[in-house]
């Protein structure tokens, strides 16, 4: 059999193309971004010009995600952990209106957080949105429930959540492919109703949606991907969720884990294999990826049950991504005489490239930070957001895509001034034009600066949907086009960009000063593109 | 069969090709395989690692645990102490010696290798004068390759193959420049075994 070897998130990428989606819908985000590029490219997606162009924010794009759903058509859907934040309200409304054609919404989290302001766990959106969730355990099953997550979402009637962690999503291995799936016909829902979330309807789905519940129970229990493996051991009995089951088995080379173990990979959990094992076994060991989800269901409130040991009680780290080690400390399995680390080593954050615009902002904002004071910057969520870090250390805040604006609003409306919002293009149109037509309405004495350098650099370079069109927004939503100034953030043109932003903090009202400059990997990037396309 | 390899380095010194070069030759032979990446922040010039897993049978764990590793092979000194605790009794470390100063902060390094040489194998290989005397100064990474080959329980004309078959579409030329980069980083840690 012909194995390729594929990311998780290629896996996922190609298992929906072969499952014959007619369209992707995605905003980046590590460690997410690659299913939607792997598209991109992809032969087939490509021949059959499937929908694969980015969405402005993942609410965007899940909601096109459904229409393309209601159309009759199958769909997936991308995003980080936090963009689903970005797309809740979509999602608990979209698990009550139910689905037309197949839809597959991937989250990937990001436990440790490699990449993100946080590690929130999406398994609890998918419970709050009372949905299927699967939690592959390894690429090929990343690719396999992939495959399937259209067809059980069809025969459901409901969303289904891929849920995966950013190890899985980052590492390769190979995988077998099944046969490419014609794609859906257009077929409008036969209830011409099903998208009308009028109270009155409301209350009918939301009860159908209940009703499902012990349905995709029984079908998590009788599904192939969660599993018993008996044991002799009975003194302890092992829940593994997703890939933590290969952290377990680690210590088990021999394929010779004396306990019982259940794996699970598709929720909701299924009840009948974990009383079977808590029948069996003296205590619990539950091994998740992320938040104690399943802990926290199993472990019960007055203790007078059957213990349950995890991240809560401390076998395991309450906190960060679990590996094969974490696993053999708690079996008591632990890898002694290691080689320490030196003292010598020392720490390697990330930094800005050699050669990037958004130095030459910082060191001109510092200049005027110098002269108002300290403690008024309000970033966002970007490269830009290594301005906090030595030797700039310019920025103050960075909390969530859109935040700059409006928090620099919510300190100016305080009575601290001047502020200062700093936020990249793409994070501009995600999330900060709303907060702008705040601040215009208002008229609020800010200054924003938009560190444009054309492209979604933090994600590696993905195309911005604010190219060429950030001064029209701005105008567009009322601000003085006077007050729209523009600079080319290079060591050159300091004493312009300083004079620039000196004057508009003399104005007291909305400002928009515009850095733009391309992102040197993006150049390189699009060389190199280019380059290959021309050797083909 | 197994070897387990760290790949560490520098974000942006590109050591996926190092890992897509033995991906490649595993697939060949077909091996089983399990390597995770970093992607994502550390990118813009952080701390990046690979942990690279190649077996003749399945494996489980993407991450390599810790005293496992084979071999820690590194195209930055100070990159190479980072992962030291996942290194097995017995593994190498092959790393270059072209330090990447990006931190104001960087150490001496030299007596921490002294007093590591007491403990493990270690080669340290100037990876990018060897390819420039190879007359392909972009090949250092593949110079690191052949340098760390002989710790790899995966046969030299294997991993050859299956560098022809990463750089093949870039043309013959490219593939024999980085073969032949490859061999003289094997020679150079022969010798220096
Ligand atoms: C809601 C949400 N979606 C996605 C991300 C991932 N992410 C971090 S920064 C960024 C975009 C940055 O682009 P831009 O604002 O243009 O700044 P640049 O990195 O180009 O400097 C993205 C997509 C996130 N942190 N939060
Ligand atoms: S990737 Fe682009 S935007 Fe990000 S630090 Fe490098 S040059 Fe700057």
């Amino acid at each position: 059999m012909q194995r390729n070897l594929l990311l998780g998130v290629e896996a996922i990428g190609q298992a929906a193309v072969d499952a014959g989606i007619s369209g992707v819908y995605a905003y980046p985000g590590t460690p997410s971004t690659e299913i939607t590029e792997y598209i991109q490219h992809n032969q087939t997606a490509r021949e059959r010009n499937i929908h694969r162009e980015w969405s402005v924010n993942e609410k965007t794009a899940l909601e096109a995600a459904l229409g393309m759903s209601y159309a009759g058509k199958r769909t997936i859907a991308c995003m980080k952990h936090v963009g689903l934040n970005v797309a809740a309200d979509v999602l608990m409304n979209m698990a009550i209106t139910g689905i037309n054609g197949g839809l597959v919404i991937t989250v990937a989290d990001d436990p440790s957080q490699h990449s993100s302001q946080n590690e929130q766990d999406s398994r609890y959106y998918g419970k709050f949105a009372m949905i299927p969730v699967f939690e592959p355990s390894s690429q090929q099953e990343a690719y396999d429930m992939t495959y399937d997550a259209f067809e059980f979402s069809e025969k459901t009637g409901l969303p289904v959540m891929m849920r995966i962690p950013t190890r899985l999503a980052h590492s390769r291995a190979g995988v077998v492919q099944k046969t490419v799936q014609e794609e859906n016909k257009l077929k409008l829902p036969e209830n011409k109703n099903q998208f009308i979330l009028l109270p009155a309807y409301g209350r009918k789905y939301y009860q159908s949606l209940l009703d499902k519940q012990s349905w995709l129970t029984e079908l998590s229990e009788k599904s192939v991907y969660n599993e018993y493996f008996e044991g002799k051991d009975k003194s302890l009995g092992i829940i593994c969720c997703g890939i933590t089951y290969n952290y377990l088995m680690e210590n088990y080379p021999h394929n010779n884990c004396h306990y019982p173990v259940v794996k699970i990979t598709q929720y909701p959990v299924p009840k009948s294999m974990l009383t079977k094992l808590e029948k069996e076994c003296d205590e619990l060991l539950v091994v998740e990826e992320g938040y104690p989800v399943v802990e926290e269901l199993l472990t019960d409130f007055f203790g007078k049950g059957t213990k349950v040991s995890g991240r809560l009680d401390g076998t395991l780290p309450r906190r960060g991504e679990l590996n094969p080690d974490h696993l053999a400390k708690a079996l008591g399995k632990e890898q002694e005489n290691t080689i320490a680390i030196p003292d010598t080593l020392v720490g390697r954050p990330p930094s800005l490239c050699a050669g990037c615009g958004h130095q030459d902002t910082y060191i001109a904002l510092n200049e005027i930070i110098a002269e108002a004071g300290a403690g008024r910057v309000f970033a966002d969520i970007g490269c830009y957001t290594l301005g906090a870090l030595p030797p700039f250390n310019t920025v103050n805040t960075c909390v969530d895509m859109g935040a700059s604006i409006t928090m620099a609003k919510g300190a100016a409306d305080a009575g601290l001034s001047p502020v200062f919002a700093v936020i990249g293009d793409s994070t501009f149109t995600h999330s900060g034009i709303t907060g702008l037509l705040d601040c215009v309405i208002e008229k609020t004495n800010i200054n924003i600066i938009i560190v444009d350098n054309e492209t979604v650099a933090m994600t590696g370079g993905q195309d911005s949907s604010a190219k060429g069109r950030i001064e029209k927004i701005c105008e567009g939503v009322g601000v003085n086009p006077e007050h729209v100034r523009l600079f080319v953030p290079l060591k050159k043109n300091h004493e312009e960009i300083v004079n620039i932003i000196r004057e508009e903090v003399a104005f007291n009202g909305v400002s928009v000063i515009i850095g733009r400059r391309e992102c040197v990997q993006r150049i390189a990037k699009m060389k190199k593109l280019n380059k290959a396309k021309k050797q083909a | 069969m197994k070897t387990d390899i760290i790949l560490a380095g520098v974000g942006g010194q590109g050591i996926l090709s190092i890992a897509a070069s033995l991906g490649a030759a595993a697939l060949n032979e077909n091996y089983y395989l399990k390597q995770a990446e970093t992607h994502g922040m550390s990118q813009r010039g952080g701390a990046v690692v690979s942990h690279l897993r190649i077996a003749d049978h399945p494996i489980h764990s993407d991450l390599i645990p810790l005293g496992a590793a084979d071999l820690i092979l590194s195209v930055e000194p100070m990159e190479s102490l980072r992962y030291l605790p996942h290194l097995a009794p017995g593994g190498s470390l092959v790393t270059n010696t072209i330090e990447f100063k990006n931190i104001p902060n960087y150490p001496e390094l030299e007596s921490t290798f002294e007093e590591l040489s007491q403990k493990i194998n270690i080669i340290r290989i100037d990876a990018d004068q060897i390819a420039k005397d190879t007359g392909n100064p972009k090949a250092s990474n593949m110079v690191m390759l052949g340098a760390a080959s002989p710790f790899i329980a995966i046969h030299d004309d294997i991993i050859i193959k299956g560098i022809e078959s990463i750089f093949k579409a870039k043309g013959d030329k490219i593939v024999e420049m980085n073969v032949e980069a490859f061999k003289a980083g094997r020679t150079f840690s022969t010798k220096n075994k």
